[in-house]
């Protein structure tokens, strides 16, 4: 596999608070990686950051690579070419993300129009494709109905059809199916896994769901006040999570088989972004902190092939793990 | 649809029927329009004379049911100061008002507007504070303090317009400058705040991540949306084209229908202040009705709305 997409040292603040410290994140083409994290760990931030979307306020720095080339603080011209040409973005909650006062048609022609060497009828006949594709039924007639005609799933999927058009090769889905109730949120993330297998697009499931990550995604990577504390291939990742903070999420997830046991939930909170520990931010909150964690941050370090850890005690972590499981 | 039309309709009359039996009921009880038109000297039988014979000396209610007996016939009454009919006395004064109030209309939407989508784009930057500096001034400044400073600077100190007067266009330079500035304030004000709404909006981060360019991100996609309340306060400003100018055109001494209305209110000439004021509420409530219509264009949600209405 080719390297598609390369983050490194993505940093991120609004008015001097620190959002993001340093994001590291490469995906091959056609991957699927999850990227799990509380909410304002920076998941978001990172491809709104990487895509140029932020208001002009927020300071970025770091490099963002596309296929080798540099697209942090590229020009806009080449910015509008990558945005749903290359990298498309689908939000949580599709209702608002449609423009109200314009029709389905006028919001997928226009993608299309913007990348594809379509006109006249040849953009119609798109559009419709693209709104079969994702299931919206008679799509001929609906193309002329407004956003707010169609239900909340049905949003979703014209917003789907709309980041197709421009066939991307990366699509980031940020908590697509959030505000969605549990059997569209199912048939949105089938949608989604289909439209990849079909066109082989990558994509970037972000959530604070560990269960959609895990049935839909080749890789995760897990954030923490505005880092990456571990990436790893998602079967090994549920079965043998390193970082405490990892250790700690799936911790807290319900086990589907065998006996009933207390859920864990981790201590106390996320640390404010105004007031960061030193060193390793998660170490307040860490059971197997010592005094090495508050001195400096730890970076993100291969520990296997394909796997890395933002831990100095990521060792020990692992051992007690094991020795856990041991028991 | 048509039933929702109805209710809007039938609503605008009545807003219009309660404004006039409103102006109606305190212009009587405000004071004795045969005092105030033939003096207080005059021979209590000639005072006598002049209530009968405008029909003064009927009790209140029934003054009220001839009057709109005579407006369900289309008569708007007579002037008692020199009997012509009010209605003709108020038409003739039109064209002078509109004739400051719609190149002021032109001028408030020609710099309101754009100065509004300015700041708004460019929010935190030193044209936005400008512009809104001048915008609170603007609108904090009350008209007659304003028209008197350009009288002071400009027919005073430079002596390059005239002080008031309807004689050239010149004349209608400062009255025209202090209508719209004011007016053209309260726009950008209006305007800047409905477009930072709507560009906070998620749908124009959808546009921009679709890569769509952010020139048209604005045009296509925020100005529409922002269209939506800007187009409220228009319909007000159409609303005010008529009477909007009481205070300047006194100012300026410029002959229109605010300058009637002053007259006309200091002399209880009754039926020509009615006039006037049935004029301004229908005004007011066409473009009311415009506006609601307008909403319905602009705002698809609206649309299916009324339609189940």
């Amino acid at each position: 596999m080719t390297q598609l997409i390369a983050i490194a040292g993505l940093s991120v603040a609004f008015s001097g608070v620190p959002v993001l410290r340093g994001v590291d994140l490469a995906l091959q083409k056609g991957e699927a990686l999850g990227l799990v994290g509380e909410s304002g760990s920076g998941k978001s931030v990172t491809w709104l950051a990487a895509l140029g979307l932020l208001p002009r306020h927020a300071q970025v720095a770091g490099s963002v690579r596309l296929d080798g080339r540099e697209i942090l603080g590229a020009p806009s011209a080449e910015l509008d070419h990558v945005r749903g040409g290359r990298i498309a973005m689908i939000f949580q909650d599709p209702a608002s993300a449609l423009n109200p006062v314009l029709t389905i048609r006028k919001q997928l022609c226009e993608a299309l129009a913007l990348h594809r060497d379509l006109s006249g009828e040849a953009v119609k006949a798109e559009a419709r494709r693209l709104l079969d594709l994702v299931g919206i039924p008679d799509a001929a007639r609906r193309l002329s109905a407004y956003p707010h005609e169609f239900s909340g799933g049905q949003v979703q999927r014209v917003m789907i059809a709309m980041a197709l058009a421009g066939n991307p090769d990366l699509l980031i889905a940020d908590e697509p199916t959030t505000a969605l109730d549990a059997t569209i949120q199912a048939q949105i993330l089938e949608l989604l896994s289909l439209v990849r297998r079909e066109m082989g697009m990558a994509m970037v499931l972000i959530s604070h769901d560990l269960g959609v990550v895990a049935e839909n995604c080749d890789r995760v990577a897990v954030m923490y006040a505005g880092r990456i504390v571990e990436a790893a291939p998602s079967n090994q990742l549920f079965a043998d999570p390193v970082h405490p903070y990892a250790q700690g999420l799936i911790g807290a997830l319900p086990p589907l088989d065998g006996p009933r046991r207390r859920l864990t939930a981790i201590p106390g909170t996320v640390p404010d972004p105004a007031h960061m520990p030193s060193g390793c931010a998660y170490a307040p909150r860490c059971a197997l902190a010592g005094e090495s964690c508050g001195l400096a941050a730890p970076t993100l370090a291969p520990i296997a092939d394909d796997r890395s850890v933002a831990c100095v005690r990521a060792e020990a972590s692992r051992r007690a793990v094991l020795g856990m499981a041991a028991e | 649809m048509g039933r929702y039309l109805a209710i809007r309709i039938g609503r605008a009359a009545l807003t219009i029927v309660l404004v006039v039996t409103f102006a109606f009921i305190v212009l009587r009880l405000s004071g004795d329009p045969a005092l105030m038109i033939l003096g207080p000297e005059a021979p209590p039988e000639v005072l006598a004379a002049f209530r009968k014979a405008w029909g003064l000396d009927d009790p209140i209610w029934a003054q009220y049911f001839d009057y709109f007996g005579a407006i369900a016939k289309g008569e708007l009454g007579r002037s008692m100061r020199d009997g012509r009919p009010a209605i003709e006395l108020v038409l003739e004064r039109i064209p002078a008002t509109l004739a400051l109030t719609l190149p002021a209309f032109f001028f408030k939407v020609a710099l309101g507007i754009p100065a509004g989508i300015y700041a708004a784009l460019h929010r935190g930057s030193g044209i936005d504070r400008a512009v809104m500096m001048t915008a609170v001034a603007g609108f904090t400044v009350p008209s007659f303090v304003l028209a008197l400073l350009l009288v002071l600077v400009f027919a005073v100190q430079l002596g390059w317009l005239p002080s008031g007067g309807q004689d050239s266009w010149r004349h209608a330079i400062l009255p025209i400058t202090t209508l719209s500035l004011g007016g053209a304030a309260v726009l950008a004000r209006f305007t800047r705040s409905a477009m930072l709404e709507v560009l906070g909006q998620p749908y124009i981060r959808t546009a921009s991540a679709k890569g769509v360019p952010w020139r048209k991100v604005v045009t296509s996609h925020a100005l529409p949306n922002a269209a939506i309340p800007t187009v409220t306060i228009l319909g007000f400003m159409v609303g005010t084209l008529i009477a909007g100018a009481v205070v300047v055109e006194s100012v300026f001494a410029w002959p229109g229908v605010g300058r009637l209305l002053v007259v006309a209110v200091a002399n209880r000439d009754l039926a020509v202040v009615q006039c006037i004021l049935l004029l301004v509420a229908m005004t007011m409530v066409t473009s009311n009705l415009i506006v609601d219509f307008l909403y319905g264009f602009l705002d698809p949600r609206l649309r299916t709305k009324g339609a189940h209405a």
